[in-house]
């Protein structure tokens, strides 16, 4: 572990924070039809979306028909993209005549890229046509901006009051799509060419080594691939070595625009939750929550990864270079594959830039904990932050009684009905997680899954479950993931962690919405100190703890103290 | 502007302990003691009642605690049977442990309730059977109190027992209403005005009264006081229903965990058995601030009880907590209630005990609270004694409404003082331009000038000054750290409000208040997002009364006021509300610092049983036992034992509610949060530890499970 490598988490939230500023402004000004430079070109481009749609933008949904109108979207997204895999054979644009997608193979994907997941148990090139793969392209677009959907009807919710309704759905998707989602892709695709990523569509070259081997080398719209991937927080690259394969980041300052441009929505949307509320210092409380998690996290797998296993020394193997580099890129190194591989899982990317399997024990649980705590460390767009506001309702009511008052949060009082729909956010995904793994670790399908038994197997399992949950799609390893049993109960995973567990949430919202704001005091339970910023990294670390410490504790707990005894799995 | 005997006080009432809080002692309380033999021996028998499952399943929390406790407890039998002594004696402990944890926490329970339920017994032992003596067309006829019906009148003479809730409509009588408040010396009942609510079971002491009676059987005063402090136990206030969802909620979260353990655990070749399951899960649900809740919640009822406050919902008690402003009546509450002569200020050439003189003389008749206050400054002031007046042929000149002023004929000295252009009038002069200047100066300063002139000429001027009372100053002071806004309701001038404003030190103020503009007012605060916390007697108190969320009725106050109320002070003591909020605050403290503890307690308990769950299987997870337990079965016994006594060691907090200072919400919560929250962290790690090297020293356990 050196100090450059400990520094540069440090670095980049800072980095994160500017973007947070500048984005957050820019994203503001569209969620509130404010000018932009892009009006003169968009402005005609959505008032014909809404005429060929037929949908009033101005028209205030409640919550039922927010939420109704954002599930149409995706279903008819899933149904098509569903269709699209199944009836592959019979339709165009499939020079290579790929056969159908197995049944729960195309369950799995269609879910998988409804929502925001991405998590790919096939092989792109070999199973997807190319009317498949440009479906599969465009869903990574309607995700996210379904992400933002959420977020706005949620944080209307704590921005207004003694209203019934939380906005209009079509204004905030196409909005979100148009002046962002696309303007931000094709940005960062120009970026990434420039860093070195091809961007074409030619066949793929067929080249003689030096040493006189053969080899193709597979290339394509690698650059926007990626931009989207990772601007999106999606996760489903172009290549199945993702950040790893030297096309996807072909230096250090690629990966490094890289991981930056996945931070860039989740965090401005926190500004944006300030500006919205008219209290920017409560966005810069949760700011500071996640950042502090988030620096944390990467310490402490960083300092796992760069002390390498112990079995090494044990066994009197010396390398020149200290640190776990199994599996890693090396032209990256451990530091900056280490923060790379816990941003992967805190911000939902899911794309990876090392073979997680081959992390150090601890190191795999941290990238595993940013998970199983619900993806709020920053989280993918827009439902990072609602589910950090779940975490914000909880830590307010367990500890909010203390000040004399009962809980509340921006002026808004927390009753039981918002009480029982945090909860809701907060029980969906450990149930699922806890018991999908559970059956699978006793069941022969699932048992038949697991290429590595013993504690590390279970983390398999665990990890699986958990970024289908958590809608990340980053992909341990060592699992059977397209076997029927895996595909189709990820794919439930997925499905449960997205609409089961953000949509309470948005109830929740609606009731808040419909409340009087209690104008602030000097008894109203302060949300923006660093008193609040540790109370809420306590609520975030010791809920998720309380909750997967046992299993943690027969998975990567046993594992890593068994390897310091000799001992591997 | 009226000069100081503007008419007769009112009531004598007897001084209630509220007029001068820091001097006087409060009323008797009851049941101060917490812990007496009676109330604990019945607790504990109640507590054992309390087993019945169809009770406990109101509290999930502890349910699952007991179902789990059955469960052991048949696992025990089991291993007795089958003569396996050595696991008998472990899931035999584990069990008794768990038992135990569920009845500490009916205890607790009971205990709360308990108290209450003898306060119950002793208002109804008050509620005895009385004859009234009922007018009818033809005269009076004498029927029990129990047929009496609304909008019957009756009659009550010296001595006799007022049969049910009603309102004068005739006549002045003193009335003990000891039965109800608790307070010894009668109070002065009458027809008319504010003062003419009498309630059922107390006592007419002399002069009799006519009264209309406003309830039925049933539906007294006593009767629903009786009920409310029975029922209030058993109805949660909103904030309970959502921490009990919560603490429901993460139970059923943590049952999830232990469940899917055991296949975890049997894929990990580290299978656990039923009762270290069960013991992990109560160590991990929150027992303990699920087996204090509604502890806590009776308590504080029990606790404006004790304060001679009868709450009428447990909203009220919650909202007391939250209130955000409090709207206080000037006269009585903030001030003494009557204005003090302070200063004397004499017109130019006039020397001092001459004008001193003079308005003793002219005060000597006048028993208004402002007369004697004018005989006691030249006293202490001037040193001047009461003249004695024996020997001069003294003709008093009582106060009119007419004339505003008195005064007394002395032979041909004719001394007068009042209202200022009442006095300038009598001179029959204008009056001299300093003396002016100090009349304005008094009148800015919210105070009342009074002339004091003989034979036709000014000598000087008296200031009359509402007396802030002692303490209130420091005690709007701490309310304004704690968040909550004062606003003075006064039916003064605006000028002379915003004097007294400043002086007491409120935030607002409302001046020439009417009942529509102070109900205007709750209204406009609440519109606001305020909650409203309000004092109010009088019929006129009751639209702004229906509308405040914290609305206390003075239990002297009229019927109308006392309906309109949700909770009611049977010492009529305005500064009431002060201590009310304070309560309220202190119940919603109690219950999040035990909810933090509880919570935090986890840690402490994972780091005791996962290691001991597992250690066998994977020998390196013994890394993982900070504590340094001696043993896996003694590390899982010392975490349920811990789990369970802390339930009683924090019975007293519960009860008595954490101990609660005004002061800003940051300084409430940064206190709070050490105490309780890295209190709880770190407190079950040194007493399971401790547990765990007695558990060891007794031989308790000896086997591994």
């Amino acid at each position: 572990m050196t100090w450059q490598g400990a520094l540069q988490p440090i670095i980049l939230v800072a980095v994160v924070a500017v973007l947070a500023w500048s984005v957050g402004s820019y994203l503001y000004r569209v969620f509130e039809n404010q000018r932009t430079y892009l009006d003169p070109v968009l402005i005609p481009v959505e008032r014909a979306v809404y005429r060929l749609c037929g949908v009033d933008p101005q028209a205030e949904m409640r919550w039922t028909t927010y939420v109704f109108a954002l599930l149409a979207v995706n279903v008819v997204g899933f149904l098509v993209l569903f269709g699209l895999l199944t009836l592959q054979p019979l339709l165009p644009l499939n020079p290579a005549h790929l056969p159908a997608i197995p049944f729960w193979t195309a369950w799995n994907t269609a879910v998988s890229f409804m929502t925001n997941t991405n998590w790919q148990v096939y092989g792109g090139e070999t199973t997807m046509s190319y009317l498949s793969q440009s479906w599969l392209v465009v869903q990574q677009f309607l995700s996210p901006v379904s992400g933002i959907c959420l977020f706005l009807a949620v944080a209307r919710g704590f921005s207004r009051q003694n209203s019934r309704t939380l906005g209009n759905f079509w204004h905030d998707f196409v909005r979100s799509l148009l002046w962002v989602a696309v303007p931000f892709a094709i940005v960062a695709t120009i970026v990434l060419v420039a860093l070195g990523s091809p961007q074409n569509l030619k066949a793929y070259t067929h080249v003689t080594t030096l040493q006189g081997g053969h080899q193709i080398i597979a290339q394509g719209p690698i650059a926007a691939m990626t931009a989207i991937m990772q601007l999106g927080d999606n996760g489903g690259g172009f290549m199945n070595m993702n950040a790893a394969h030297p096309f996807e980041a072909p230096n250090v300052a690629s990966l490094l625009f890289q991981l930056v441009l996945g931070f860039a929505i989740p965090a401005g949307l926190i500004y944006v939750f300030g500006k919205m509320i008219k209290d920017r210092r409560q966005s810069w409380a949760i700011f500071a929550a996640m950042a502090v998690m988030f620096i944390g996290g990467s310490l402490v797998l960083y300092h796992f990864e760069a002390a390498g296993s112990a079995m090494l020394p044990m066994h009197q193997v010396h390398l020149a270079s200290a640190g776990n580099m199994v599996g890693k890129e090396t032209r990256f190194g451990v530091g900056t594959t280490s923060l790379f591989e816990n941003s992967t899982t805190a911000v939902s990317w899911g794309s990876v830039a090392a073979s997680n399997d081959s992390l150090t024990p601890i190191g795999g649980m941290v990238a595993l904990f940013n998970m199983l705590t619900g993806e709020v460390i920053f989280g993918s767009w827009g439902v990072g932050m609602i589910g950090m506001l779940a975490y914000v309702v909880l830590a307010i009511f367990l500890a909010g009684l203390m000040v004399g008052r009962t809980p509340e949060y921006l002026g808004k009082k927390i009753g039981a009905y918002e009480v029982k729909m945090a909860v809701l956010a907060m029980v969906v995904p450990s149930f699922v997680i806890l018991i999908l793994a559970a059956l699978s670790v006793v069941i022969r399908p699932g048992l038949a899954g697991i290429f590595n038994p013993g504690p590390h197997g279970l983390t398999e399992v665990l990890y699986a479950f958990a970024s289908g949950v958590g809608n990340n799609g980053s992909a341990f390893g060592g699992l059977a993931a397209a076997s029927p049993w895996y595909a189709a109960t990820v794919g439930v995973a997925m499905l449960l962690g997205r609409f089961p567990m953000y949509i309470p949430l948005v109830a929740m919202a609606s009731v808040l919405a419909g409340k009087q704001r209690i104008p602030v005091s000097a008894g109203t339970f302060p949300t923006h100190g660093p008193l609040f910023v540790v109370l809420l990294v306590g609520t975030v670390l010791i809920v998720g703890a309380l909750v997967f410490f046992p299993v943690l504790a027969l998975g990567p707990l046993a594992e890593q103290f068994a390897m310091r005894s000799g001992q591997l799995f | 502007m009226t000069v100081a005997s503007s008419h007769p006080e009112p009531v004598p009432i007897p001084a209630g302990p509220g007029d001068r809080p820091s001097q006087t002692p409060r009323p008797p309380r009851r049941d101060e003691r917490l812990w007496t033999r009676e109330l604990m021996s019945a607790a504990a028998v109640n507590g054992l009642r309390k087993l019945d499952p169809r009770s406990m399943v109101r509290n999930p929390v502890m349910f699952v605690v007991e179902v789990g406790s059955v469960f052991t407890t048949a696992d025990a039998l089991r291993y007795l049977v089958t003569g396996h002594l050595a696991l008998f004696s472990f899931v035999g402990q584990i069990s008794v442990w768990l038992w135990l944890t569920v009845l500490f926490a009916n205890f607790a329970e009971a205990m709360a309730e308990g108290r209450g339920q003898a306060h119950a017994a002793a208002l109804r032992r008050t509620r005895v059977e009385t004859v009234a003596r009922r007018e009818t067309a033809t005269g009076l006829e004498e029927v029990p109190a129990t047929v009496l019906a609304k909008g019957d009148v009756v009659r009550v003479d010296a001595n006799g027992i007022i049969p049910s809730d009603g309102e004068v409509i005739e006549g002045v009588a003193s009335v003990d209403e000891s039965a109800i408040t608790g307070e010894s010396a009668p109070v002065i009942r009458e027809s008319g005005g504010d003062r003419s609510a009498v309630t059922g079971g107390t006592r007419v002491t002399s002069d009799w009264l006519r009264i209309r009676i406003a309830a039925g059987r049933g539906e007294t005063f006593l009767d629903r006081m009786i009920e409310l402090i029975e029922t209030s136990q058993r109805r949660k206030t909103p904030n309970e229903i959502a921490l009990a969802l919560l603490l429901a909620g993460m139970t059923l979260i943590f049952l999830v965990v232990v469940v899917t353990l055991a296949p975890f655990s049997a894929y990990s070749h580290a299978p656990v058995s039923v009762t270290v399951l069960i013991a992990l899960l109560v160590a991990l649900a929150p027992t303990t601030i699920g087996g204090l809740l509604s502890a806590i919640g009776i308590s504080g009822m029990n606790r404006l009880l004790e304060r001679n406050v009868l709450a009428l919902t447990g909203r009220a008690v919650e909202a007391a907590g939250d209130v955000s402003v409090i709207m206080l009546d000037k006269t009585g509450t903030l001030t003494l209630g009557n204005r003090q002569a302070t200063e004397f200020i004499c017109a130019p050439g006039v020397d001092p005990t001459q004008l001193a003189t003079a308005a003793q003389l002219a005060s000597l008749a006048d028993e208004t609270p402002e007369g004697r206050s004018i005989v006691v400054l030249a006293k202490t002031a001037h040193g001047l004694r009461e003249q004695p007046l024996g020997e001069r042929e003294a003709a008093f000149v009582p106060f009119s409404a007419q004339t505003r002023m008195s005064g007394v004929d002395l032979g041909a000295q004719q001394i007068r003082k009042g209202a200022v252009d009442a006095v300038a009038a009598w001179t029959g002069q204008s009056i001299p331009d300093e003396v002016a200047a100090t009349v304005d100066r008094i009148s800015r300063s919210g105070g009342t000038p009074l002339l004091v002139a003989q034979d036709r000429r000014v000598l000087g001027t008296v200031h009359l000054k509402d007396v802030v009372k002692e303490g209130i100053k420091d005690r709007l002071q701490a309310l304004r750290s704690a968040g909550v806004k004062t606003v003075m309701i006064t039916g003064d001038n605006p000028v002379t409000a915003a004097a007294i404003a400043s002086e007491v030190g409120v935030d607002e103020f409302l001046a020439e208040a009417t009942p529509e503009r102070k109900m205007e007012y709750v209204k406009a605060m609440k519109a606001e997002g305020y909650l409203v916390g309000m004092v109010g007697d009088g019929t006129n108190d009751a639209p702004a009364l229906a509308n405040a969320d914290v609305a206390v009725a003075m239990n002297t106050g009229t019927m109308a006021a006392r309906e309109a109320g949700n909770m009611i002070d049977l010492d009529s003591n305005p500064t009431k509300l002060i201590e009310i909020v304070e309560v309220g605050k202190q119940i919603l403290i109690t219950r999040g610092a035990l909810t933090t503890f509880s919570v935090a307690n986890d840690v402490a308990k994972y780091f005791a049983i996962i290691p001991a769950m597992f250690v066998v299987a994977f020998p390196g997870l013994s890394a993982l036992n900070v504590m340094h337990l001696t043993s896996p079965g003694t590390a899982i016994l010392s975490a349920i034992i811990f789990n369970a006594l802390i339930i009683p060691a924090l019975i007293p907090l519960a009860l008595r509610g954490v101990h609660y200072r005004p002061a800003g919400a940051a300084v409430i919560l940064r206190r709070n949060l050490l105490i309780y929250g890295m209190g709880g962290i770190i407190l079950p790690f040194a007493g399971i530890k401790v547990i765990d090297m007695a558990v060891s020293a007794l031989h308790l356990v000896s086997v591994i499970h």
